[in-house]
């Protein structure tokens, strides 16, 4: 196992009453992705900045490259790359100029920043933008420049706060897919979602949290395991009728979960599940036999009902 | 926290004048055409009324003469509070590049000195282009429009710091609108640019002498004109200075507070 990039013990970060990040313990581990999961207003982007060393901890403690953020800010940010949920370029700037710029924070030479720019203009597929100015640039270019941006300085961590909210699909694939690169070249990443499909197609090992506390750990497979069967049958029974027809199913599986729209039954095989339930002449309007998926586990945790 | 150098100030500096070179032209005709319109309005326009009138009873030089470098000062104001309201905004809020630069290894302090510095040499800019202005309009001589750079430049540095830690402050831009209409332009009017301020009824002069656009008319006209200073100028040189140094402890705290959350 190797040594951890980012350990939080007892790590706590209120805003006044509010307790936004309650006492949780994780490590992220050199060269692996590493998700934090979980509904908005779950805690998530406040223990980003606190890792990116622009939060101060409340309490608890945080390492961050074997240096402390309270006191190594500066030193630690320097070998750091941040993605923010919102691009924040400098939008009058064209997209040399913006990673120039940034490059120029770091202190980086304009020779050493002029070299690492090309790499990462042709890295992020944006060579033909070069002498672009940001403003007209697609949400997908934007992104990417803005991963580009965070990586001016060759980090060895990544921090990136929903890094595909708001992208289309083509923009997010694309985005995945370099991500996926960095991560075999070496580069810890760190990730915040709400997507189910993006944790598990990139994250190693992710928490789950919910109302400031980590409600579940692991590999993606290790969660399904941990936290739901292997399957669910998914019925979907006239409106208004679920919670009747749940009722005489719990027997059938493990656990059962009633939606507005449809009866979830969890349960190692779905076919000889649907098979009972045509036994005993139920008949859904429709069915799905699936395998289940991290978004079980995440609703199954962190709850069905809308957090506002 | 390590010692403090100028280092990384220095980087944000660079980085904005990245920024002003691709955005300089919008600002460019009002640096230039502000001064020749004032000066043109007030200083002559008004100036030939003034100077055949009762004026020459309290000012004793030519009306133009008088009016120009407390104009100097008044202008370094109005860029010192302007440049640290809508752009300190949209660095906090509406473009967040604020949270872009603390993402890097600078700090609160860094950003906020490298701004006051950024906002120094756009005074300086400001002000030459300015004292050019009267001197070809023959109010006052080279070396009377030299004079008065500095002391125009540290009354704009000295609203700079104070503007950005009030922007710091605020939720949105009304806060900002309210500072110009009820502050700055009030000072703009009655801090002694347009007529001494021994005009105003007795009961506002005390407020008058307290502002600071009144130490730096004071200082940029009798340095430039050597005329009798109204105060001591070295009172007035350590207001400013005063006021710029609490502007930087303020804006920091006040941005520390906003974006290190």
């Amino acid at each position: 196992m190797s040594e951890p990039l980012v350990v939080a013990r007892n790590l706590t970060k209120s805003f006044g009453e509010l307790v936004a990040v309650d006492d949780i313990d994780f490590q992220v581990r050199r060269g692996e992705v590493f998700g934090f999961l979980g509904p908005n207003g779950a805690g998530k982007s406040s223990t980003m900045r606190m890792i990116g060393c622009v939060s101060p901890v409340t309490s608890g403690e945080l390492e961050v490259l074997g240096m402390e953020p309270g006191r190594d800010g500066p030193r630690i940010r320097a070998r750091l790359g941040v993605v923010p949920q919102e691009d924040n370029l400098d939008l009058e700037l064209t997209v040399y100029e913006n990673l120039l710029i940034y490059g120029r924070y770091f202190g980086l030479s304009k020779s050493v920043i002029d070299e690492r720019i090309d790499e990462l203009l042709t890295f992020t597929q944006l060579d033909e933008r070069r002498k672009s100015k940001v403003e007209p640039l697609s949400g997908g270019m934007k992104r990417r420049l803005t991963i580009a941006r965070g990586l001016i300085n060759t980090p060895e961590l990544l921090l990136l706060d929903e890094p595909t909210t708001g992208l289309d699909p083509q923009a997010r694939h694309l985005l995945w897919d370099r991500l996926y690169r960095l991560k075999r070249e070496g580069v810890t990443l760190i990730i915040t979602t709400h997507y189910m499909d993006e944790a598990e197609q990139l994250c190693d090992r992710l928490v789950i949290m919910d109302k400031g506390k980590i409600v579940a750990e692991g590999s993606p497979r290790q969660l399904i395991e941990q936290h739901s069967t292997r399957e669910v049958l998914e019925l979907r029974f006239e409106v208004g009728t679920q919670d009747k027809h749940a009722d005489e199913l719990t027997d059938l599986g493990s656990r059962i979960e009633i939606l507005p729209d449809r009866v979830l039954l969890y349960t190692d095989d779905a076919d000889k599940a649907f098979d009972e339930v045509h036994g005993r002449g139920l008949r859904p309007e429709s069915t799905v036999s699936r395998r289940a998926t991290l978004e079980d586990v995440f609703l199954h945790l962190t709850g069905r009902s809308l957090v506002e | 926290m390590q010692g403090f150098t100028l280092v990384h100030p220095a980087r944000f500096i660079e980085a904005s004048a990245r920024v002003y070179r691709r955005t300089f032209r919008g600002s460019l005709v009002s640096t230039f055409f502000n001064p020749i319109l004032f000066l043109m309005a007030m200083g002559i326009g008004l100036g030939e009324l003034v100077d055949r009138g009762s004026g020459t009873a309290t000012i004793e030089v030519p009306y133009l003469t008088f009016l120009a470098p407390g104009l100097l000062a008044a202008t370094a104001m109005m860029t010192g509070a302007s440049d640290s309201a809508f752009p300190v905004m949209a660095g906090i809020k509406w473009r967040k590049s604020y949270d872009a630069v603390l993402a890097t290894p600078l700090g609160v302090t860094d950003l906020v000195i490298g701004h006051l510095g950024w906002v120094g040499i756009r005074l300086v800019f400001v002000t030459t282009v300015y004292s050019a202005v009267m001197t070809a309009f023959g109010a006052t001589t080279v070396l009377e429009g030299l004079v008065a750079i500095p002391p125009a430049v540290a009354t704009g540095l000295a609203f700079a710091g104070i503007v950005m830690a009030f922007t710091a402050r605020l939720d949105d831009s009304q806060g900002l609108t309210s500072l110009f209409r009820f502050g700055i332009t009030p000072l703009f009017l009655f801090s002694g640019t347009f007529f001494p301020i021994s005009q105003l009824p007795g009961w506002i002069q005390p407020a008058a002498y307290a502002t600071p656009l009144w130490h730096g008319v004071s200082l940029c006209r009798g340095l430039a004109l050597g005329t009798d200073f109204p105060v001591d100028p070295l009172i007035s040189i350590g207001y400013l200075l005063g006021l710029i140094a609490l502007g930087a402890v303020l804006a920091t705290k006040t941005m520390g507070k906003r974006l290190v959350k």
